[in-house]
């Protein structure tokens, strides 16, 4: 029993840390409606920056004002970034912003490496508060009950700004209609800038309450993230109560989890959100979101063509090259191609359900990585040959993505979008905790490729047919029947059910078809490595593929493809650099900023503009 | 007090607004009439500036309003009730005029929730209610009443009679009228010509986002074949 009390209590304290985080994203969320993917990096900053002001500040006085201290200060950092960042493409389509909160996320690695150094800072202990209690012959500790003591005064603030003062009557308003919001006379800029601010510094003090139980480690940023997500969804998107009731669920379980289920604990809490979301498909206490209701700007979707004369010698001009391209090139530009000709599969593949089928997936990692671990599995178990192995990698891949599409499809939004990443965190968590069968951390090693492919001129060629035959499969269906009932149920599902199309049933295919063929993509990875490790299956690995897709351009077919050479191409060279991150993210952006259409986007209406290429309402 | 010139407005590709130009005098109340599509929506929406003018110009008190952002026209006094109504479906009524409030101005009343009270009773009984939980009737008093709460001198009214009961477009009337004898001036967009007869002092009618006729009631009542062309009777 007392052991049972103690977990419970250590839970509750644990959720303090969370819940700050979870509600600062949720306000954020409401109002912007933008999913601030660098939430977990201002976490990290509140860490640090409260670390070094306890450094200076004194006694318990100091303690308590660093904490404080750290959630100013990431807040007006916050600022910044809303302003310099952000400000830019609010009027970009509703999930473009994502991308430039990746950028933010390895911008702010990179400054936190170069500020603070990458040794982890033991969290200094809080002055009077060190020592333990004895609750029912069980230890806890005293800072743990006074985490459990302050959190709902955090909470009573916080509701008290949203539902008794003029801001937090604005705020909620312009969760729901901002353009009105305006009309009325309010700025709705500062207003934004207002919550960023709030958000912000809620995840900075959250970073800093946290410093006597976890320190500051530059792995915070990502390692929250999900947690915050799961937490988010449960207690459903832009719900101050939802954020607490779930922040204390998701400890609670996790301590307990630790204890009992100590194999399972990451897959824990993705298990529970998955079960809400079946029971509530909007959290506990959110409320269904309905995409574009919030004054969506942007040009009207134009059509997709099947390429003209001049875009189809380009491409056979573009073939024959590489074709030829062992003739004069030495294996490390072979390698490197194959690397992006794999990556450019993986990408189109996702682009073919963002782009064509409106289906914003944040896991698209688990089909490419899954493809890549059933064949690393068949290699390693069973001495399957890579010939088979590579035909069963997608099979295992579209299984998988049949499977989770099934749960993630009775959603749509942002709500379709996190339980994706569940799923995707969900193998990930599988394939590194259960150790004896997939490796754990260590992979899967010594998977090549049979004898006749084990060159490496032969080995690209291999990778080039089977990654431009995927993609000109993925084309082909994109102008297929099949591809327009996707469009169809992309632009206006009602319209294309009231036509015979089941939209449900057409997306549900397109999810197994993309995972698929990122299947593909993962099992030639694995060939090409020999090997095979669980951060293929990461969040990175998804958030990669979807920079690249939004980078490439949604809108344009070819997106996938530009976007994937671009960024593997630009990775290889930059990654050379001691912090790559910072212009790796500084260059993601400026992109974003720059050219709101992608590169594959912005290059044809250059094109256009020049009259190299004709625009269709002229044509 | 309101011009409006040469203004052609867009929706992505579909020229909605075309050469639009009229006046509003102080004082009055000004109908726009027209069919479903003739663009009196797009007509309000570009004077407030939530649909910016590709050419032209919209001047309020000799100032260009034209690609001003929205709150800052509002703060000039201008007051956009929409056509969806548009509240704040989770809000109180309270909390609804609340997000309306700005600062009082000389030229205007300064409307308190008091006196809003008086004039729409039903919204007093409804006061801690929220949004969703009106009738229709009362969501489109609690539009205008919200809107009056930043006291403005202008009063852009879209389509105020639409959808709802008889009872309450009476109502209506009679709110619009007690405005303009607070000195108010009302530019209202409406198909009900009866609607604007009992409260226009002058109409502008719009076709294909053109005005193709303007004039005072009388004179278009005087002139029934232009009433059968523009408008459905």
């Amino acid at each position: 029993m007392g052991l049972f009390i103690a977990q419970i209590l250590t839970g509750l304290a644990n959720a303090s840390a969370l819940f700050m985080v979870a509600s600062g994203l949720s306000l954020i969320f409401g109002v912007t409606r933008i999913v601030n993917f660098a939430h977990g990096s201002f976490y990290m900053l509140g860490a640090y920056v409260g670390y070094s002001f306890m450094q200076v500040l004194p006694g318990g006085f100091g303690f308590w004002a660093s904490i404080l201290l750290a959630g100013l200060v990431v807040g007006i950092i916050g600022i910044i970034v809303e302003m310099l960042v952000l400000r830019p493409v609010y009027k970009a389509p509703e999930l473009f912003q994502l991308v430039a909160t990746f950028g933010v996320i390895l911008v702010i690695q990179d400054l936190t490496l170069l500020v603070w150094g990458a040794d982890d800072f033991l969290g200094p202990r809080a002055p009077g508060l060190k020592g333990i209690i004895r609750i029912m012959g069980e230890p806890v500790p005293k800072y743990d009950l006074a985490l459990i003591a302050l959190t709902p005064f955090v909470a009573f603030a916080l509701w008290w700004l949203i539902t008794k003062t003029r801001t937090g009557i604005l705020v909620r308003a312009a969760t729901q209609d901002r353009e009105m919001v305006g009309a009325l006379g309010v700025n709705q800029a500062w207003l934004f800038t207002g919550v960023f601010f709030l958000g912000c510094a809620l995840a900075g003090l959250g970073g800093a309450v946290q410093l006597p139980k976890g320190g500051a480690d530059l792995l915070m940023d990502f390692n929250i993230l999900s947690a915050i997500f799961v937490v988010v969804v449960i207690g459903g998107m832009g719900s101050l109560p939802g954020a607490y009731v779930a922040a204390v669920l998701i400890s609670v379980l996790n301590v307990f989890g630790v204890n009992y289920l100590p194999q399972s604990t990451l897959a824990l809490m993705f298990v529970v959100m998955v079960v809400v979301l079946i029971f509530r498909p909007f959290g506990l206490f959110g409320r269904e979101e309905v995409a574009g209701e919030h004054g969506q700007v942007g040009e009207p979707e134009r059509p997709i063509k099947p390429a003209g004369q001049t875009a189809r010698m380009i491409v056979v001009v573009g073939l024959v090259l590489l074709g030829l391209l062992p003739l004069v090139g030495d294996s490390f530009i072979l390698v490197l191609i194959t690397d992006i000709a794999i990556f450019c599969l993986f990408a189109a593949s996702l682009h073919f359900l963002l782009g064509l089928g409106g289906l914003v997936s944040f896991g698209h990692a688990a089909y490419f990585g899954g493809g890549a671990y059933a064949a690393a599995l068949l290699v390693t178990y069973a001495g399957t040959p890579m010939e088979l192995a590579l035909i069963l990698a997608p099979l295992a891949a579209g299984l998988t993505a049949i499977i989770f599409g099934w749960v993630c499809l009775r959603l749509t939004g942002v709500y379709f979008a996190m339980l994706t990443l569940a799923f995707a965190q969900l193998l990930w968590s599988l394939v590194f905790q259960w150790g004896d069968f997939t490796g754990g951390d260590d992979g899967l090693v010594d998977i090549w490729p049979s004898e006749w492919a084990s060159g490496t001129t032969t080995f690209y060629y291999l990778a080039l047919v089977l990654c431009i035959g995927g993609i000109i499969l993925l084309r082909h269906t994109a102008h297929s029947p099949f591809g327009y009932a996707l469009r169809g149920a992309r632009d206006s599902a009602r319209q294309a059910e009231a036509t015979g199309i089941n939209t449900k049933h057409v997306q549900w295919v397109a999810f197994g078809f993309a995972g698929a063929m990122a299947g593909i993509a993962g099992g030639l990875f694995v060939f090409s490595k020999g090997s095979i490790f669980p951060n293929e299956l990461e969040i990175a690995r998804s958030f990669d593929a979807l920079i690249v897709v939004f980078l490439g351009g949604v809108k344009t077919l070819a997106g996938g493809v530009v976007g994937g050479a671009a960024l593997e191409g630009a990775k290889d060279y930059i990654t050379r650099f001691e912090y790559w991150r910072l212009l790796l993210g500084l260059l993601i952006i400026f992109v974003v900023i720059l050219a709101p259409d992608g590169i594959a986007g912005t290059l044809r209406k250059w094109a256009e503009r020049i009259g190299f290429i004709k625009r269709e309402d002229q044509a | 007090m309101l011009e409006i010139k040469g203004v052609n407005s867009f929706y992505g590709k579909a020229h909605v607004l075309n050469d639009l130009s009229f006046d509003v005098e102080r004082g009055q109340v000004v109908a726009l009439l027209g069919r479903n599509g003739a663009g009196k929506t797009t007509t309000m929406k570009s004077v407030m500036q939530l649909v910016v003018p590709q050419t032209g110009s919209v001047t309020y008190q000799g100032t260009d309003i034209t690609r001003m952002a929205p709150h800052k026209v509002a703060k000039l006094g201008l007051g956009y009730v929409p056509e969806e109504r548009r509240i704040f479906t989770d809000l109180t009524v309270m909390e609804n005029l609340e997000v309306g409030r700005q600062p009082a101005r000389e030229e205007t009343v300064t409307w308190s929730e008091d006196m809003l009270f008086d004039m729409f009773p039903n919204l007093a009984e409804r006061r801690t209610n929220r949004g969703k939980e009106l009738s229709g009737g009362e969501q489109q008093m609690l539009t205008i009443a919200r809107t009056l709460m930043g006291n403005p001198s202008l009063i852009l009214l879209d389509e105020p009679s639409e959808g709802i009961a008889p009872v309450i477009v009476e109502e209506m009337a009679r709110v619009i009228l007690r405005l303009k004898k607070d000195g108010l001036t009302v530019l209202l967009s409406e198909q009900n010509l009866h609607f604007a007869q009992a409260v226009a002092d002058r109409v502008v009618i719009i076709e294909s986002g053109t005005a193709k006729y303007k004039g005072t009631l009388g004179e278009l009542n005087a002139h029934p074949e232009v009433r059968d062309t523009y408008l459905s009777v």
